[in-house]
């Protein structure tokens, strides 16, 4: 059913509410053909004597009290179990919403590095609960994984708490779901649950700063990115690479997708990036990059994918 | 019972009635302020907004059609689907629900016109022009592209430097200061001009819904007005009522605009339920099962709208409690609607076999569409249902479902309904079928396949999606299904041109319906004010059509050789006293377009250009009123019956009493919404006011309220003065009161000053400008009332009889003093007290 529907849950707060669907969906359709016959019975027939308390009270009133009734124990003990906060023990993840892409924080106490800071690509360990602190710099943004839970908005001046729950392997897509400016429609992200062991040795690797390049177009490479401003923006850890307005690269070429889940990563997609951004993605923060000769944006290109 | 007025009539009474009564001809129709030409004008004009509503809405399909579409570029899209939601919420729905009324409810209600013609032309004229501007803006690519619900901090200065937001903001916020005029002019038409004999209890249903969709613009339009104005406030200025760091709350705004947006879906909704409620009687032929519980019901369902607002915050992480709470109400809200729906099918089971006319079809595909509506409505107010549909396509479809079942089918059922009111006959049967067929398969082909592509994980406003998500399939259908209903909206266009013609004078009732508005008309509404004993009067007395054409019923002419309504007691309807009306003019159009155009030239910066056309406008205004309150300009005349009425009443038997009224709500809910904002920065912020800002003393705001308190008292002063003639004394203590008030304002400016304030640094100094800003407005205001009823005093227009003008000042004058006693204790009591 997809990577991003609610309909293909892969953790328990995704289950819940499928399980919730399901039943108003049925109990939707029931009500819905019961009043569709009364109203053709009625149309169809001649006259009949009519109660008025009987319609009219008992319809309108008694019986939707009755379903509303139980539907409002189930949403309060639905709701009230999801809002719970996670054990003070679970793993935290700060995501923050940018125009129009997502910075992603650990708190790992992994090679004596307090955060690791990534972009984009969220990793969980399978089958453990995950706090997510969710905040934003410039404007409202909404933080949606649907596979895995519902939506919170990322307001500014507040940190918002989501926490999330992969149970199976595999990989989800999420997608802004507040209007957030000119390209909302390609702020997405994908959501990596990994066995626990497989998560803690990719963080660690995380953790770790860049590789320094280790062949002549690559360091070819590493020199234009450095050279052509790109740290201005851009964080390489390892490098002088310490600009804080894009994402971090420090290991982007590890990554499934480039410019918030827009196009897959690879080399040439990179370079496609770094010169047409912005018709890649209109009106996106990155300016294009067009000037550069094609061999010195292959050679920026490769030195990023070899970022891994 | 005996008729009023007896045969023969006076041989010239019918051509004097009509002569006094014809509308101008030729391109002097535009200058009409008669309910049945600018309700013509209205209907015509919010049509005219859906269709540029509804083409922009084509264009999202046909970009949505298929993933990846690069037919709109994010930026045109953006704007496209912020022009389609504003649009059609601002510019079509709210306004043809009271577009219906204006033209529906004195024809209804048996009355000649509603009781502020000049006031409705005007109101018209502003949203027409004011629309037509705000449209323009599409045209030149600089049209809002923030959303119809302009979240700050996307639309504050930082994120959105340009113009687009300013045409929002300016644009709407004074489209809906004409959504309240209109409301003004319904709440006292339908308490005050009903035929004698209709008390509350057989008004019909629609002129209930009116009541309380009027009732509900008076208080759910200020706070969007507010916000509006907070908004571009920071905007032009800088005062950060919504920027987190500075003191504000994005949230502010979210609450402000729900509080409004919430209540106007039952808004637009309750009109149309009203309309069915009208016309399944009719279809069935029999009268309207629980007619009772259906008004209540009403009632209800406006009190309740007011407290959902929050179900549209429920992703933005307010307490799970308050969410709980607000969860619970969205559900309740399905208790009133059901009660309607089941008394419309209890009706049907009640009457006669259906006759599948064209409103009969369209009230069918109402029921069907809906209650789908009102199903996934419940189904979203369950929070974790919502957490995961909230600001998906389920929600469109759920919206769409409930706007287009909910209002747009009941509206086209009216169309077709009330179609022979203006033509003397029905529109065609075959083309009726053929639009409703093609509308209903429209809507379901279009919106249902939404509910899956939302569940499947697509969020709106999205200029375009990538393949392989499963939403090729839905999207694609759903496009077809717009297809089907622009063809279906084409062939209705094509209906009225073939076959809708005004006529002016019509004498039918082709569904054998029972109210009034299908007695004979004219331009002058019914020829007599008919007696009403019932709630089906038509059914219960057949002859009434006949009697009333023939002016056996109250007042049967004019009386006083001008247009004239009849006003009745708002309970009971009994005859009160005769008001005359004014005629034609170009003045309301003028002024209007001035406003339009004063509002339109602010947003793009024109300042000078924008103060004159503000000083026209008033003038404009003064011109206007100055021919208002006649006073008694013929003893008390003769209605039939033995009745006999006065043409002039002052205090609050007056019809224009309750209109300052109904304004003093508005300007009350004003105010609250204002102190709101002020408590609910407080609420977030750790010092209030804030490190470097610091109260005025004591002084200042005590002397201010007494300063208030005194020129109330001069007033009330004044108001003895001029009751017993004391004409010279009048005018000093009128003076006296307006120089007391200056003073008041001064000192509550001065200790601010003293103080410090500064607006541009905190969301305190911010709200608390805002408040003197306000002050301000209404003192500004009162001193233009004050001079104006020194200056009809000097002319000898005032006196201890003719005095209405200055009694409404009077009344205003009270209200701005408890207003400012309220905020001087809200700004200067509470921080000390409870800080």
């Amino acid at each position: 059913m997809g990577m991003q529907s609610a309909l293909a849950p892969g953790g328990p707060a995704a289950q819940a509410i499928a399980n919730l669907a399901t039943v108003l969906a049925v109990g939707a359709a029931v009500i819905f053909v019961l009043v569709m016959a009364l109203l053709a019975y009625g149309a169809l027939s001649g006259p009949r004597r009519v109660h008025t308390g009987l319609w009219v009270v008992g319809g309108g009133i008694v019986f939707p009290v009755a379903v509303l009734s139980a539907l409002l124990v189930y949403d309060r003990g639905l709701s009230h179990a999801l809002s719970t906060p996670p054990p003070r023990d679970a793993p935290r993840i700060e995501v923050e919403g940018r125009q129009w892409w997502w910075e992603v924080r650990y708190a790992a106490g992994v090679a004596g590095r307090d955060v690791v800071v990534a972009a984009n690509e969220i990793h969980l360990p399978v089958g453990t609960a995950v706090d997510l602190v969710l905040t934003t710099p410039d404007v409202i943004h909404s933080f949606w994984v649907p596979s895995l839970a519902g939506k919170v908005d990322m307001v500014p001046g507040r940190r918002n708490r989501l926490t999330i729950q992969a149970d199976r392997a595999g990989i989800y897509r999420g997608q802004c779901a507040e209007f957030c400016g000119v390209q909302h429609a390609r702020m997405a992200l994908l959501v990596v649950a990994a066995p626990p062991a497989e998560f803690e040795g990719w963080l660690a690797r995380e953790a770790a700063p860049a590789a320094p390049p280790t062949t002549p177009e690559l360091t070819q490479g590493h020199d234009a990115f450095l050279a052509h401003g790109c740290g201005g923006c851009h964080t390489i850890r390892g490098t002088t690479a310490l600009g804080l307005l894009g994402p971090d690269l420090t290991h982007v070429g590890s990554r499934r997708t480039l410019a918030a889940a827009t196009i897959p990563n690879h080399v040439e997609a990179m370079a496609a990036w770094i010169s047409a951004s912005d018709r890649l993605k209109p009106g996106n923060r990155m300016r294009s990059f067009a000037h550069l000769d094609q061999g010195t944006v292959a050679a920026i290109a490769a030195y990023l994918a070899s970022l891994q | 019972m005996t008729l009023p007025n007896p045969l023969p009539r006076p041989p010239d009474e019918l051509r004097r009635l009509e002569e006094v009564w014809a509308p101008p001809r030729g391109w002097r129709i535009l200058s009409a302020v008669n309910n049945t030409q600018v309700g013509l004008f209205y209907i015509g004009t919010a049509l005219l907004f859906f269709l540029i509503g509804g083409s922009l809405a084509m264009l999202v399909r046909a970009q949505l059609a298929v993933p990846g579409n690069t037919l709109l570029g994010p930026d045109t899209y953006n704007q496209v689907f912020t022009m389609h939601g504003t649009i059609m919420m601002f510019l079509f729905a709210v306004p043809i629900v009271e577009a219906m009324a204006v033209y529906l409810l004195p024809a209804m209600l048996g009355t000649r016109d509603l009781p502020f013609p000049w006031l409705g032309a005007y109101a018209f004229w502003a949203y027409a022009i004011g629309g037509l501007a705000f449209c323009c803006s599409i045209l030149f690519a600089v049209a809002p592209d923030g959303g119809w619900f302009m979240y700050p901090p996307l639309t504050s200065s930082r994120f959105s430097p340009t113009i687009n937001a300013d045409f929002w903001l300016l644009g709407i916020g004074f489209i809906e200061i004409s959504a309240i005029a209109g409301a003004v002019e319904l709440v006292v038409g339908i308490l005050r001009t009903r035929p004698p004999g209709m008390t509350l209890g057989r008004m019909p249903v629609f002129a209930w819904a009116m009541l309380v969709v009027a009732g509900m613009v008076i208080f759910a339009f200020p706070p969007v007005i507010l916000g509006t104005l907070l908004l571009e406030l920071e905007r032009a200025f800088g005062w950060p009522f919504f920027i987190a760091e500075q003191g504000g709350d994005p949230l502010l705004w979210q609450h402000l605009f729900w509080f409004f947006g919430h209540p106007d879906v039952y808004i637009i909704f309750l009109p149309a339920a009203g309309m069915v409620s009208t016309i399944v009687p009719t279809l069935a032929q029999t009268p309207l099962v629980g007619y009772r519980l259906v008004v209540g019901a009403i009632l209800t369902m406006g009190a309740f709208s007011f407290a959902l607002w929050a179900h549209h915050m429920f992703a933005a992480g307010l307490s799970i409690h308050s969410m709980s709470l607000f969860s619970a109400a969205s559900m309740a809200v399905a208790i009133p609607s059901g009660v309607q729906v089941f008394a419309w099918i209890a009706t049907l089971w009640r009457g006669r076999r259906l006759r599948l006319t064209t409103p009969a079809l369209f009230v069918l595909g109402f029921f069907f569409v809906f209650t789908i509506g009102g199903l996934t409505g419940v189904m979203v107010a369950l929070l974790p249902f919502d957490w995961q549909t909230h600001d998906t396509y389920f929600v469109v479809a759920h919206l769409h479902y409930v706007l287009l079942g909910g209002m747009v089918f009941p509206l086209f059922a009216a169309f077709y309904y009330w179609a022979p009111t203006v033509s003397g006959r029905t529109l065609s049967p075959r083309l009726g079928a053929w639009v409703c067929g093609l509308l209903f398969a429209g809507v379901n082909l279009t919106f249902f396949p939404m509910h899956l592509s939302g569940l499947l994980g697509m969020p709106r406003r999205v200029y375009t999606y990538p393949p392989g998500l499963h939403w090729e399939w839905p999207n694609l259908l759903s496009s077809l299904g717009a297809g089907l209903l622009a063809i279906g909206v084409v062939l209705f266009l094509l209906d009225l041109v073939l076959h809708l013609r005004v006529t002016g004078k019509v004498d039918t009732n082709p569904w054998n319906a029972s109210t009034l508005e299908w007695l004979p008309l004219d331009n002058y509404g019914a020829r007599s004010i008919p007696q009403i004993e019932s709630r089906e009067p038509l059914w219960d007395r057949p002859a009434l059509r006949e009697e009333v054409a023939g002016g056996r019923h109250y007042l049967p002419g004019t009386v006083t050789g001008e247009r004239e309504a009849l006003v009745t007691s708002p309970f009971d309807a009994r005859p009160q006293y005769v008001v005359i009306l004014p005629r034609d003019g170009w003045t309301p159009l003028l002024a209007a377009a001035g406003t339009a155009a004063f509002f339109l030239l602010l947003t793009v910066k024109l300042v000078t250009l924008a103060a004159m056309t503000g000083a026209f406008t008033l003038a404009m205004l003064v011109r206007w009123l100055w021919t208002t309150d006649r006073g008694p300009v013929t003893p008390p005349v003769d209605i039939g019956g033995g009745i006999r009425v006065p043409v002039y009443v002052t205090g609050s038997r007056s019809h224009s009493w309750w209109a300052m009224v109904v304004l003093i709500l508005v300007a009350g809910a004003t105010w609250a919404s204002l102190l709101f904002s002020y408590f609910y920065l407080w609420t977030i912020a750790p010092e209030w006011p804030p490190p470097a800002q610091r109260l005025p003393g004591w002084g200042w705001p005590a002397a201010a309220g007494t300063a208030w308190a005194v020129s109330s008292g001069l007033i009330l002063g004044a108001s003895r003065a001029l009751a017993t003639g004391a004409t010279t004394r009048f005018r000093g203590w009128l003076a006296t009161g307006g120089l007391a008030m200056l003073a008041a304002l001064a000192l509550d400016l001065a200790g601010q000053w003293q103080a410090g304030l500064a607006p541009t640094r905190h969301g305190y100094g911010a709200t608390v400008a805002v408040a003197l800003l306000v002050q301000g407005l209404f003192v500004a205001t009162l001193v233009i009332m004050a001079a104006y009823s020194l200056a009809r005093s000097w002319r000898g227009l005032l006196n201890a009889t003719r005095r209405v003008t200055f009694d409404n000042t009077m009344l205003l004058w009270h209200y701005a003093a408890v207003q400012a006693v309220i905020g001087l204790a809200a700004l200067h009591a509470l921080p000390r007290w409870l800080g």
